[in-house]
C-alpha cells in the first residue's frame, strides 16, 4: 500500500496571530510552526500501517522552503520520503489541485489529509482532492482499518459515530481517534538523524484556476471584561442571562 | 438564476439550522431579485415548513437508496439540483454532514468555496464574505471569483427569521449511478433522546475541577433544567470520566452555542479555540485567576459543588415563572 499523508504547516495553537501589509497577510514573524494536529494523527496511523503491513509512507506539503523543517519532522517521525510542491498555498482548491497531481503521478492508493487545518480552518482540501481524483472520501475519520483493498472506516457524526465500508483508493479527512493521543509519535534522536538522509523532492506547481482569494484579515473586537457575579447572588446571573444576554 | 440551499432533514424533522439557512438565503434573494430553492432528501411536509422562512420552491428527492446518508450520492444530487436551477449561490450549514459534502459539490460545479462564513456577504459584487480563521482568533475576508459560489454558514451566524411565502414542491429524481454508492454504511451508534452538542443552543461543560465522574450529576441536573447538551474538557475525556464524544475544544468537537457554561474548566488555549464562537460564555471556577475568566462574559468565583446546584434551582424557578 502506498500512502500519501498531506501535512499542513501551521502556527502552533499558542502562537499570537498578527497580520502584515495592511492586514492582507498572516505575519509569520516569530511564529512557531508545527505539523497540523489533525495531520499528526493521520501520520501516526500511516506509520502504524507501515509497521504492521509494510506500507510505504510519503508526506507532502504545498508551501515555500520555510516549510521544510515541518516535513523533516514528519520524516523523523517515520515517513519514508517527502515531497514539497514549491508554491504559496493561495486557497484550498489550489492545494487540492497540486495534491491531485502528486497522487496521480505517485500511484498512491490511500491519501490521508486532516479534516481541517488550524490556520485557515477551511476543511476543504480532502474533499476537493477526492472530487478531483474521483476517489471515495471519508471525512471526520476516527478509525481506519485496511485489509488488502477492503477498508473499514469510522466517521464521527453528530451525537455518535458511523461505521463505513469501502475499497481503496480512498481519501480521508482524519482527526483525533485515528490513533490515541498517547500513541502520537514524536521524533527521537535516531529518527532525526535518519531523516537527514531521506529524500525530500521539490516539485514545481501545475497551473490552477484561482477560485478564491484572501482579501483581508481582521481581529475580533476587544472583549469587554468579564462581569463577576457573587456566588451569593445567583439571581443576578439568571437575570443577566435573561435580560441582558437574552440567552435563556 | 436562483439561490440553492441544502436543507438537512434528519430523524423526521428539519434541523433548526435549515431554517437559519433559508433565512440567510432569502435575505440575499431579496437584495438580488431572485428566488430561493431548497433541495431536501426524503423530507416530509417540506414546502410548508421551509416556505415559512422564505423558500420559494422545494426539490424533494424521494429515494430509498438515499435513506442512509451517503456523501457522494448526496453531493451528486445537490450538484444536479444546482444545475437544473442554474443556481449561482449554493448554501450549506456547518453540520458534520454538510461540511463533508460541500467541497465535493464545489469541485463538481467548478465553484469557489468558502467555509465557516459568519455573516451575510460583505458585498455581492465583488462577492466577499467574512469567515472564521485561525481557530476563532481572526476573521478572513474571502473573495470568490468564480461564476458559481458555494458557502457553508456557521451556526447562529445569522438567525432564524420568518418570511412566509407559499412554496411549491416538486419531486426531483437526480440520475445517480453505482459509483455514487461505493461507500456503504455498515452500522451507526447514536445517543438517543439527548440534545447533541451540534444541535444544542446551550452547552454545559465540565472540567477537572469537578474532581471525578461521580460528581457529574450536578452538571447534568443543570443541563436538564436548561435543556442543554453536556460536554467536557480534554483532560476529563482523557481520564475516561466522560466519553470522547463529549470532548469539546481544538481536537474535539467545536461548539457554536448561544450559551456555553464552563464549570471547573481552567480555559487552556486549545479549549477556548474550540468553543470561542459561542455567543455568551459563563465560567464557574474556584480559581479567580483561571484563564477562562479572560474570555468569559459572566463569571462566578467559588465552589462549583455549592454554586451549580443552587444555580439549577434558580433556573428551575425562573423557567416555572416564565413558562
Amino acid at each position: 500500500m502506498k500512502i500519501l499523508v498531506c501535512i499542513s504547516h501551521v502556527p502552533d495553537t499558542t502562537a499570537k496571530i498578527n497580520f502584515a501589509n495592511g492586514d492582507s497577510e498572516f505575519d509569520t514573524n516569530g511564529v512557531p510552526f508545527v505539523i497540523n494536529p489533525n495531520d499528526e494523527f493521520g501520520l501516526t496511523r500511516a506509520i502504524w500501517f507501515k509497521e504492521q503491513a509494510g506500507a510505504n509512507v510519503t508526506v507532502v506539503n504545498v508551501g515555500g522552503p520555510d516549510t521544510e523543517p515541518t516535513l523533516r519532522k514528519a520524516l523523523a517521525i517515520g515517513a519514508d520520503e517527502a515531497i514539497r510542491v514549491n508554491a504559496n498555498p493561495t486557497d484550498g482548491f489550489f492545494v487540492a489541485k497540486q495534491l491531485a497531481e502528486v497522487v496521480k503521478n505517485g500511484g498512491f492508493d490511500l491519501v490521508i489529509a486532516g479534516k481541517e487545518s488550524l490556520d485557515y480552518n477551511g476543511g476543504m482540501v480532502g474533499g476537493m482532492l477526492a472530487g478531483l481524483l474521483g476517489y471515495d472520501f471519508v471525512n471526520a475519520c476516527i478509525n481506519l482499518e485496511v485489509t488488502g483493498t477492503d477498508v473499514k472506516a469510522v466517521r464521527e457524526i453528530d451525537g455518535g459515530k458511523e461505521t463505513l465500508s469501502t475499497k481503496l483508493p480512498l481519501v480521508i479527512g482524519g482527526q483525533k481517534g485515528l490513533v490515541d493521543e498517547k500513541d502520537l509519535k514524536i521524533p527521537v534522536m535516531r529518527g532525526i538523524m535518519m531523516a537527514r538522509q531521506k529524500v525530500l523532492t521539490v516539485l514545481e506547481p501545475v497551473a490552477s484556476n484561482i477560485n478564491t482569494k484572501a482579501v483581508k484579515f481582521e481581529k475580533p473586537a476587544p472583549k469587554s471584561a468579564v462581569k463577576l457575579i457573587s456566588a451569593d447572588n445567583l439571581d443576578e446571573l439568571v437575570n443577566l442571562l435573561h435580560n441582558e444576554a437574552k440567552v435563556i | 438564476m436562483s439561490i440553492l440551499i441544502y436543507a438537512e432533514f434528519a430523524e423526521g424533522k428539519f434541523k433548526k439550522t435549515a431554517f437559519e439557512l433559508a433565512s440567510y438565503a432569502k435575505k440575499i434573494a431579496g437584495e438580488t431579485g431572485t428566488t430561493v430553492t431548497a433541495i431536501t432528501i426524503n423530507a416530509a411536509d417540506a414546502a410548508a415548513q421551509l416556505g415559512t422562512y422564505g423558500v420559494d420552491k422545494v426539490l424533494n428527492v424521494k429515494s430509498d437508496k438515499l435513506t442512509a446518508f451517503n456523501a457522494k450520492a448526496y453531493a451528486d444530487a445537490i450538484k444536479q439540483a444546482a444545475q437544473k436551477e442554474s443556481a449561482k449561490i449554493v448554501l450549506f450549514n456547518s453540520t458534520t454532514d454538510s461540511i463533508y459534502i460541500a467541497p465535493l459539490v464545489a469541485v463538481g460545479l467548478e465553484a469557489g468555496y468558502a467555509s465557516n462564513v459568519v455573516a451575510q456577504p460583505i458585498s455581492l459584487s465583488p462577492f466577499q464574505v467574512k469567515r472564521n480563521a485561525f481557530s476563532n482568533k481572526a476573521f478572513n475576508i474571502t473573495e470568490i471569483t468564480t461564476d458559481i459560489k458555494v458557502l457553508t454558514i456557521g451556526k447562529n451566524s445569522y438567525g432564524v427569521f420568518e418570511n412566509a411565502v407559499s412554496a411549491t414542491e416538486e419531486d426531483f429524481s437526480p440520475s445517480l449511478n453505482d459509483g455514487d454508492f461505493t461507500v456503504k454504511v455498515e452500522s451507526s451508534e447514536k445517543v438517543s433522546g439527548k440534545v447533541t452538542i451540534a444541535d444544542a443552543e446551550i452547552v454545559v461543560s465540565g472540567g477537572r475541577g469537578l474532581k471525578g465522574p461521580e460528581n457529574w450529576g450536578i452538571l447534568e441536573d443543570l443541563a436538564t433544567a436548561l435543556g442543554a447538551a453536556t460536554a467536557c474538557s480534554k483532560p476529563v475525556s482523557d481520564l475516561g470520566w466522560r466519553p470522547h464524544s463529549e470532548h469539546v475544544g481544538q481536537t474535539g468537537k467545536p461548539v457554536a452555542a448561544n450559551l456555553y457554561i464552563a464549570i471547573g474548566i481552567s480555559g487552556a488555549i486549545q479549549h477556548i479555540a474550540g468553543i470561542n464562537s459561542s455567543k455568551v460564555k459563563v465560567v464557574i471556577n474556584a480559581d479567580a485567576d483561571a484563564p477562562f475568566f479572560k474570555v468569559a462574559d459572566y463569571g462566578v468565583v467559588g465552589d462549583a459543588f455549592e454554586i451549580v446546584p443552587k444555580l439549577t434551582e434558580k433556573i428551575k424557578a425562573f423557567k416555572a415563572q416564565n413558562s
